[in-house]
């Protein structure tokens, strides 16, 4: 058995195991660093398949993404630390027997269909190949891709925002108060 | 190792996902869910581009799309978390069934 399977497996085992405790620990931070767990080992079987730089940026990018979402799963939820067992689902058999029938779907597509496997290699330097198609022949969809990550950033700006998404055209009626009493958007 | 490896595994973190989203009352678990599926999606394309199309880089300007993907709609899904909570002080898609039927 070559060390490459031995590799993939591994991998494949921490992927699988890493995510299906996330929706079983008590505690939000493990749940977190449980997915945290399952995107580095995708990140790593990318190397598997001679792409360096997209294990580079899934692993920078998956950490920063965990760290920020520990914040708010602490935020959030009422048991961070897991000291208190938890079992907050609902529909729990349902839900697993769409899981199951999703995966055995999926699985006998993929091992029905006869796949166009490529003789070709990629190319040499990869990075280098990225580079040249982003800059080059899919400007477009990085472009595109750029404006959809600054809508999105408003977006979020103008739904988080203290005073809501209408400013202060309308009247909102909020549990909590900013001081004070006074009402927005009053009488023009 | 052949493609289908890595596609059953990328179907499998999609069943797992799916669990997952279906069964938590949480939405910033049922988030984790959707990311988890996300996974599984960035995970085939990678192997899609290495077995079927790798003389071009095309593929992997597929995968940065789904990344990018995956990161707006965290960011946009936690937004909608903060305004849900703002409104109505709760944090549970069972509390959020306004608009349901």
């Amino acid at each position: 058995m070559s060390m490459e399977i031995v590799v993939f497996v591994v991998l494949a085992l921490a992927a699988m195991v890493s995510g299906w405790l996330v929706f079983r620990v008590d505690s939000m931070a493990r749940a977190t660093f449980s997915l945290l767990g399952s995107f580095l080992a995708v990140a790593c079987l990318m190397l598997l398949l001679a792409s360096e730089f997209l294990f580079a940026i899934t692993f920078l990018m998956m950490i920063g993404e965990m760290v920020i979402m520990v914040l708010y799963m602490i935020a959030f939820m009422m048991n961070p630390a897991g000291l208190n067992p938890m079992n907050m689902v609902h529909q729990p058999r349902w839900a697993a027997a769409a899981g199951i029938v999703t995966f055995l779907v999926l699985a006998s597509v993929i091992l029905v269909t006869d796949w166009p496997v490529s003789e070709a290699n990629p190319p040499a330097d990869v990075t280098a190949a990225i580079g040249h198609e982003l800059l080059g022949g899919s400007m477009l969809i990085f472009e595109t891709a750029g404006v959809t990550l600054l809508t999105g950033m408003i977006a979020v700006m103008a739904m988080a925002a203290r005073r809501g998404r209408f400013g202060d055209a309308i009247q909102v009626q909020r549990e909590d108060d900013d001081g004070g009493g006074h009402d927005h958007g009053g009488h023009h | 190792m052949s493609l289908e490896w890595f596609l059953l595994l990328g179907a499998a973190l999609i069943g797992i996902g799916v669990w997952g989203a279906l069964s938590q009352m949480s939405i910033v678990m049922l988030m984790m869910g959707l990311e988890l599926m996300l996974n599984g999606v960035l995970l085939s394309v990678v192997a899609f581009w290495y077995y079927v199309a790798p003389d071009s880089a095309k593929g992997q300007v597929f995968a940065i799309i789904v990344m990018t993907l995956m990161a707006v709609e965290a960011a946009l899904g936690f937004a909608i978390v903060i305004a849900v909570y703002r409104g109505k002080m709760l944090d549970t898609v069972d509390g959020a069934g306004d608009l349901k039927g």
